[in-house]
């Protein structure tokens, strides 16, 4: 990242350019920036505004809202919204069944995956390319082509009122691409590591635990990162299994608060949406450069 | 030591709970559903076999056609933008602002991790008209011009869609593009430069072919998120004004689900399957013989 490409889009240095004084130059340099910090700061303006509009926003009145131009500033810190959202809004309740969906989802996912991607890549036996081929097909097929069949299956064994259809569905819908991934990662640990503890007398089983997972921290981190965002953010799958309000996850619990006050009680509205991107905001400034590689990392060999 | 590492009992203790959910849960029904669309009915009133008729019905079906040309349009655009800004961004970052880049790229990216469903209705108040009018409308009265009201044609609709899916967007493709530009070798673009190459002519000539792998890759990955395209047309507008921007994947689920025809569900849920496995075939395709030529 700090490797740097030298000055392509400026004009190759004409050597009777040199001989002006210095003082010229930099200012020719400066008036040539302007252009670029304009966009720069256009750039800013376009991505932040709308984030900061919504934030502030969530702080306002009712009066406010209808009485005073959209970019005002809130007259005070007004809380009330949040409580109308996490109480009457039920976000509390959404909040608390995202975060019992989401952890065992990644826990499972990342588990089963990388144990998955360790028989497939590291233990010698014959099919195991034609099985990594099977995860790796799964990558291909959209969601939508397994949801009729999975919510037949999920009403006849019984499962429709619980959170586990959704449990079920994200570790699925994410194994490909944690297989995949893992196994991309297992691949770049010298084999001899593996053979040598072989060697030593470790059995299998043993390497895997001893050696494979404790390698694997930084991969596992990265896509626990990756995938938590796909489920965390997911509605399609939280939408076609959640037939009680008190089952609802975040963004369907978002989208119904959404219907039911977001055209008459703006404040609500805008500190459910604000709660979503702070929350979010926070996780990211710790941790960007993980997420931003693991999304990137994840779209190339995906 | 190859008979340790291919113990059968480790390799069944550790693939075996992977395999066995990932078959009971993703293969079989994916075939499930592709012998699904070939019946029609649903659970409660029994199903009927019934050929080809789904597929039939499919191809004169007024709202399937028009979900898939929705589909296709907003994939098409959202491909073609946010690529195309992307790569801006990424020269950007790569040859103007280089070391400096750190903090804009970080910032820009950070939509990207917000669920479509906040995004979507944070843009549905930006561009709100009547009682609490947003900002969009407010900065076109400024400019002397009548409020517009976007989420009332299907047009502006899918235009407010795909500026929210550039603004989400824009910075990832922008780090994934910018980490192709940095495996450009130095030298290359520094023989180029010693050989007259310059500002466009050098990211038009030895840039942009260096650059197209990762292109290519980034176009099959937009084509195949945006064809997929739910949360943001379903809370942006609710696939409205009426079903004018309701795409493939809402219209099966709405047919599924609330129409609760699960025949004909699972055959657009097909057709959007083979629209995705075509589209990447196709552009593979396109791409190798370019290159080739």
């Amino acid at each position: 990242m700090a490797q740097v490409l030298p000055t392509q889009l400026e004009r190759p240095v004409d050597p009777s350019r040199e001989v002006r004084p210095a003082r010229r130059r930099r200012q020719r340099r400066l008036l040539r920036r302007i252009p670029v910090w304009l966009s720069v700061g256009l750039l800013l303006v376009v991505v932040l505004y709308p984030q900061l509009w919504m934030v502030l926003g969530s702080f306002k009145t009712q009066a406010e809202f209808l009485a005073d131009p959209t970019w005002a500033l809130p007259d005070r810190l007004y809380l009330d919204n949040y409580v109308t959202a996490l109480t009457r809004g039920n976000l509390a309740v959404n909040y608390r069944n995202s975060i019992l969906v989401t952890v065992p989802s990644l826990f499972l996912m990342i588990t089963l995956g990388l144990g998955a991607a360790y028989a497939l890549e590291i233990m010698v036996w014959k099919g195991r390319n034609t099985t990594l081929l099977l995860f790796l097909a799964g990558i291909m097929v959209p969601g939508q082509m397994i949801l009729v069949p999975l919510f037949i299956a999920y009403f006849r064994i019984g499962l429709t009122n619980t959170l586990w259809p959704l449990i079920i569905t994200y570790t699925v819908m994410g194994l490909p691409l944690v297989v995949f991934l893992m196994a991309a990662y297992l691949r770049s640990i010298p084999r001899e590591i593996f053979e040598a503890a072989t060697v030593d007398g470790a059995g299998p089983l043993r390497s895997f635990f001893v050696i494979a997972v404790p390698l694997m921290k930084n991969a596992i981190l990265t896509l626990s990162l990756v995938e938590f965002f796909s489920v965390w953010n997911d509605l399609l799958i939280a939408l076609t299994f959640t037939t009680d309000r008190d089952l609802a996850t975040i963004q369907v619990g978002l989208l119904s608060f959404s219907d039911e006050y977001g055209q008459t009680e703006y404040g609500p509205l805008f500190a459910a949406i604000s709660i979503n991107i702070v929350a979010l905001m926070i996780l990211f400034v710790f941790l960007n450069k993980k997420i931003m590689a693991g999304l990137a990392g994840g779209a190339v060999k995906g | 030591m190859n008979s340790v590492l291919g113990d059968r009992r480790t390799i069944i203790i550790l693939l075996g709970p992977a395999l066995l959910l990932y078959t009971l849960v993703k293969v079989v029904p994916v075939a499930w559903s592709l012998g699904l669309s070939f019946f029609e009915g649903n659970s409660l009133r029994g199903f009927e076999f019934v050929g080809f008729a789904n597929f039939v019905e499919f191809a004169g079906d007024d709202a399937a056609l028009q979900s898939v040309l929705v589909t296709l349009r907003y994939a098409l655009l959202a491909t073609t933008s946010q690529v195309a800004l992307g790569y801006a961004l990424a020269l950007l970052y790569v040859f103007v602002l280089r070391r400096g880049s750190a903090f804009l790229r970080t910032v820009v990216f950070f939509p990207m991790v917000l669920p479509g469903v906040a995004t979507a209705l944070l843009f549905r108040n930006l561009v709100a008209v009547g009682p609490n009018q947003g900002p969009v409308n407010d900065l076109l009265n400024l400019l002397g011009l009548d409020s517009v009201e976007f989420l009332a044609s299907g047009d502006l609709t899918l235009a407010t869609a795909l500026v929210m899916n550039l603004w989400q967007s824009m910075g990832f493709y922008a780090v994934l593009l910018y980490a192709g530009l940095l495996d450009i070798p130095e030298e290359t673009i520094e023989s180029a430069r010693l050989d007259g190459a310059n500002g466009l002519r050098l990211v038009r000539h030895v840039v942009l072919p260096l650059s197209l792998p990762i292109l290519l890759s980034s176009i099959i990955f937009s084509f195949n998120s945006t064809l997929k395209v739910f949360d943001g047309l379903l809370a942006l507008n609710n696939g409205g004004p009426g079903t004018e921007t309701s795409p493939l994947t809402l219209y099966m689920y709405r047919t599924a689900f609330e129409y609760a025809e699960y025949g004909y569900g699972s055959t657009i849920a097909f057709v959007l399957t083979l629209l995705c496995l075509v589209f990447t075939l196709a552009i593979f395709r396109s791409s190798r013989r370019k290159v080739e030529d």
